[in-house]
């Protein structure tokens, strides 16, 4: 026992054993870095080689004229900015969310949760005319001014991203030990004080990956600045989009996806700078007793938390009230219409086909990313001495969730002409679509299992090893149970995302199998009262069977939030 | 450890649960699937053996009823894959960039304000099918590769109601929606960002000569037009005529809408037949088709008098077959417009980026 003060493994290991830990290790970490390297970094660079690469010769002149351009700059400035706006307000409005419905107990409490879940799967566009339809100048907000105007574009962001603050940073909370704080509290410091000295720091990890997720999604944002924006404000997704799709100038996509890709490297390297930084090995209560009744000074944040949830639901109440709107007045032929939607023809199909196409894709795309986001975390959490061991972690780190933040149309074009030739021609392969889906998913699993493979006790894993534990059973018996409860949770948040998935499914749909937000986009774009109360029923089932996944995996995590990820 | 072990276990429960859930939604969803390559049943032959294979990319706005897809599936022996592809734009565009390895055999849907682009990238090849004597010849665009199959044309739509209620006489022309009458009562699309929205720009610089159309803009932005992004919020949320109740009674669409909104065996809207651009849409053979015999076959499918005969309930547009009768409610609520703007496909392709920043920084400023 003499090593002990000097090295942090008690168990001398054998030299075979050591190499059979890093060639364990090298494997985890080489097959979803290929995968990522197969379906995301080869199609997209192949698209932005199609644009900078001019008779055999890398061409950057692009660069100056893009940036040259007055449009482009204004465009870059306001994606970073909205972005910016967006993820402050989730958060301010979010943190409070956090505590009250993952600390505090009330009746209903989970049922609040599934509410605030339910948009994150809402298909944009429906999101958008929601808003429209709001504030339109007939609309019943219509008096605020607010058609047409940014504060809609915000205002439709934290309703679509209040979900990822309120979870990401809840899970923490309900897992963090509250004696530290009471402590404070029983000497003498006040209810903000032991927030602020106590809890936020503890919060510190989840709040970063929380406000970088969701800038990830605001500045990629498509539907909602299209759709809100009118023909006013760009984003460099927007645009990007209208430079490979409409023009078909590629050279001036490229160069925005190559700032887009920086912009979205910058805030990965400060969101990851911070959370290593506030990064600490945290007590993890696994009692169920973290959560407990409201008291009176909870009273502002249930008051907050009480006006998000109004936010949510009054968009859903919209979408919900119009979907039962008939010609003939009200009534359910909406829903019964979408039994055997234009059964005719042969792109539309009954919307319970298309959502067991949505279900039976995003459960691929789920077991996709979360067998992708395990074996990468498990690679990601470890604390190697070594310089070079340290910063390649840093590196896989900040790829796997570069598909966060590259357009869809990038990712979709470059499909299409990487993946064309031999064992490689995936255009018309099945897989494709929870093959994407799983891309975009596979950074959240990453961002919930990590924090709580990092926080855990290295001595937990010593004290199995010096037990005779094999490395493999060390994993089993110390990570995986201790994983397992981010691993539910990190499951419904990848189900959720890969059920709402719109933008990289429509351009890989294989059209005999849309899923329901392809279903919704092509009743929304045709004629008549018809078609327009079907796409807002199946919007309403989407978002009903989204809140039905999230109540189920809540009920199973049993009784308290605390427990297991409690996504 | 023991007490996060057992919890653990719930985990596959949960998945085991998600599973059954989609196994019993997947059921379903197995009927539906082969509908849009289904073999032909009835025939017997093996399509295989008789016409192959041919698959036909189209943009998502396509339609064709089913039975009628399946009775040229077995007459043929050519067994049809549908591969959309996105809107127009994306879809040409994608046809371009996988020219070398092309998508599919056949391609329906490029219109007239894309059809240069797909010809000057060489995408297409020489088809003239027996049956465009039927009508589709008079929509060509005298290139033997694109072949016309139906039209369309967008035009403002009206809101009768508003207009009865306020006393107001209804406008007609493209002059009229600049009046001071009509003054906030007009919702269009961008250009920039909608096919019917370039579509309508083209048509004014159809009416008003490439000098004229930014004065004509100047106006209408001067009479307060609301520019929407696409077609969908301009017309279910701003225009008063359909299921949103907006409050303008006049929205950029198509001259088919109108028998969507009939209640009662009434049309509250009806398109301005003055204010018409038509889009022609074309099918074709592709470059480098595996098989371009079957995918001569599929083109002719498209003008026969079956698919034809779908066109309108299926796509909201006209057959070009002129012996094609229309639905009874498009006869009444959705005439043709006897003199339609126009312009030619080369003229457009060369000119339509241009048209688009220019009226970005007209109207948007």
């Amino acid at each position: 026992m003499t090593t002990l003060s000097t090295r942090p493994e008690l168990v001398p290991q054998t030299a075979a054993a050591r190499r059979l830990r890093w060639v364990a290790l090298t494997v985890l970490a080489l097959v979803p870095l290929a995968v990522f390297a197969l379906f995301f970094l080869y199609p997209v660079g192949a698209l932005m080689g199609r644009g900078l690469v001019n008779g055999g010769r890398l061409d950057l002149s692009g660069f100056g004229e893009g940036l040259g351009r007055a449009r482009f700059r204004r465009i870059i400035v306001f994606t970073v900015g909205q972005a910016a706006a967006s993820s402050g307000l989730c958060l301010l409005l979010g943190l409070p969310g956090a505590h009250v419905l993952y600390r505090c107990r009330f009746p209903g409490v989970r049922l609040v949760r599934a509410l605030v879940t339910m948009p994150f799967v809402l298909p944009t566009v429906v999101v958008g005319l929601a808003f429209r339809t709001l504030f339109a100048a007939n609309g019943p907000l219509g008096s605020w001014g607010w058609d047409g105007s940014l504060a809609t574009i915000l205002a439709a962001h934290v309703f679509l991203n209040y979900a990822v603050v309120v979870r990401t940073v809840g899970t923490s909370w309900a897992n963090l030990d509250p004696r530290p704080a009471e402590a404070a509290r029983t000497l003498g410091a006040g209810p903000v004080r032991a927030f602020c000295t106590i809890v936020l720091p503890a919060l510190m990890p989840s709040l970063a990956a929380a406000f970088a997720i969701v800038f990830l999604f605001c500045a990629t944002s498509f539907g909602v600045v299209l759709i809100l924006g009118g023909s006013r404000y760009s984003t460099v997704e927007t645009e990007i989009y209208h430079q490979t799709a409409d023009l078909l100038d590629l050279r001036s996509a490229a160069v925005l996806s190559i700032v887009q890709i920086v912009l979205v490297a910058t805030v990965l390297a400060v969101a990851g700078l911070l959370r290593r930084r506030t990064e600490v090995t945290v007590e993890l209560r696994r009692s169920a007793g973290t959560a407990r009744r409201p008291r009176w000074t909870d009273l502002p944040a249930l008051i907050v938390t009480g006006g998000a949830a109004v936010l949510i639901a009054v968009p859903i109440a919209v979408l919900v009230i119009r979907s039962l709107q008939t010609p003939d007045g009200w009534g359910l032929a909406n829903y019964r219409g979408l039994a055997d939607v234009a059964s005719g023809n042969v792109l539309l199909v009954p919307a319970t086909t298309a959502l067991g196409n949505s279900l039976r894709i995003a459960l691929t795309a789920t077991v996709l990313a979360v067998l992708l986001g395990v074996m990468l975390s498990v690679v990601l959490a470890r604390r190697p001495r070594r310089t070079l061991s340290r910063r390649l972690i840093g590196a896989a780190d900040a790829v796997v969730m570069l598909p966060l933040g590259v357009s869809a149309v990038t990712v979709g074009f470059g499909f299409l002409i990487a993946l064309n030739s031999g064992p490689l021609d995936l255009r018309g392969s099945a897989l494709l679509v929870p093959i994407a889906q799983a891309l975009v998913a596979t950074p959240l699993v990453i961002r919930l299992v990590l924090p709580v493979l990092r926080a855990a006790d290295e001595r937990l894993r010593q004290a199995a090893a010096m037990l005779g534990a094999s490395p493999l059973r060390v994993w089993v018996s110390v990570d995986l149970p201790i994983m397992s409860r981010a691993l539910a949770g990190a499951s419904a948040f990848a189900f959720a995302v890969a059920l709402g998935e719109f933008g990289a499914t429509s351009f890989l749909a294989r059209p005999e199998t849309p899923t329901l937000p392809v279903l919704i986009g092509r009743l929304i774009s045709r004629p008549g009262p018809a078609n327009a109360g079907m796409a807002l029923a199946a919007a309403t089932l989407l978002a009903v069977v989204c809140a039905a996944v999230v109540l189920v995996v809540d009920a199973f995590s049993s009784d308290s939030a605390a427990r297991w990820g409690a996504f | 450890m023991r007490n996060h072990t057992t919890r653990a276990w719930r985990y596959p429960l949960v998945m085991t649960a998600l599973l059954t859930l989609v196994a019993a939604c997947g059921s379903t969803a197995t009927a539906g699937v082969g509908v849009a390559t289904s073999t032909p049943a009835a025939s017997g032959s093996s399509p295989a053996a008789s016409g192959g294979s041919v698959t036909l990319v189209t943009h998502d706005s396509f339609g064709v009823d089913k039975k009628v897809l399946a009775a040229f599936e077995a007459s043929s022996g050519i067994k049809v894959t549908l591969l959309a592809q996105g809107d127009v734009g994306v879809m040409v565009n994608k046809l371009i960039l996988t020219k070398s390895d092309p998508l599919g055999d056949a391609v329906f849907g490029i219109d007239n304000t894309f059809a240069s682009r797909a010809l000057d990238a060489g995408i297409l090849q020489p088809y003239s099918s027996p049956l465009a004597a039927n009508g589709s010849e008079k929509f060509a665009v005298g290139d033997a590769r694109l072949t016309p199959v139906d039209y369309g044309d967008v035009c403002v739509n009206i809101d009768h109601r508003y207009f009865a209620k306020a006393k107001l006489a209804e406008p007609t022309t493209f002059e009229d929606l600049a009046k001071p009458a009509y003054k906030n009562l007009l919702v269009v699309e961008s250009p920039a960002t909608s096919s019917p929205g370039l579509a309508f720009l083209v048509g004014t610089v159809a009416h008003f000569g490439d000098s004229g159309w930014p004065a004509y803009w100047t106006s209408l932005k001067n009479n307060g037009v609301k520019v929407d992004s696409g077609w969908t919020d301009a017309y279910t949320v701003d225009f008063s005529g359909s299921t949103g109740k907006g409050a303008r009674p006049l929205v950029v669409s198509y001259a088919s809408s109108p028998p969507s909104e009939v209640a009662n065996g009434v049309a509250p809207t009806s398109a301005l037949l003055d204010t018409c651009f038509r889009q022609v849409e074309y099918a074709g053979v592709l470059n480098g088709a595996r098989n371009p015999a079957a995918a001569q076959k599929v083109v002719d499918f498209l003008l026969s008098k079956q698919f034809q005969a779908g066109v309108a309930d299926q796509m909201y547009v006209y057959p070009v077959d002129a012996a094609t009768p229309l639905p009874s409610d498009w006869r009444k609520f959705a005439p043709i417009a006897a003199h339609p703007e126009s312009i030619a496909p080369g003229t457009i392709s060369a000119k339509r980026d241009g048209w688009i920043s220019a009226w970005s920084d007209l109207v948007e400023g």
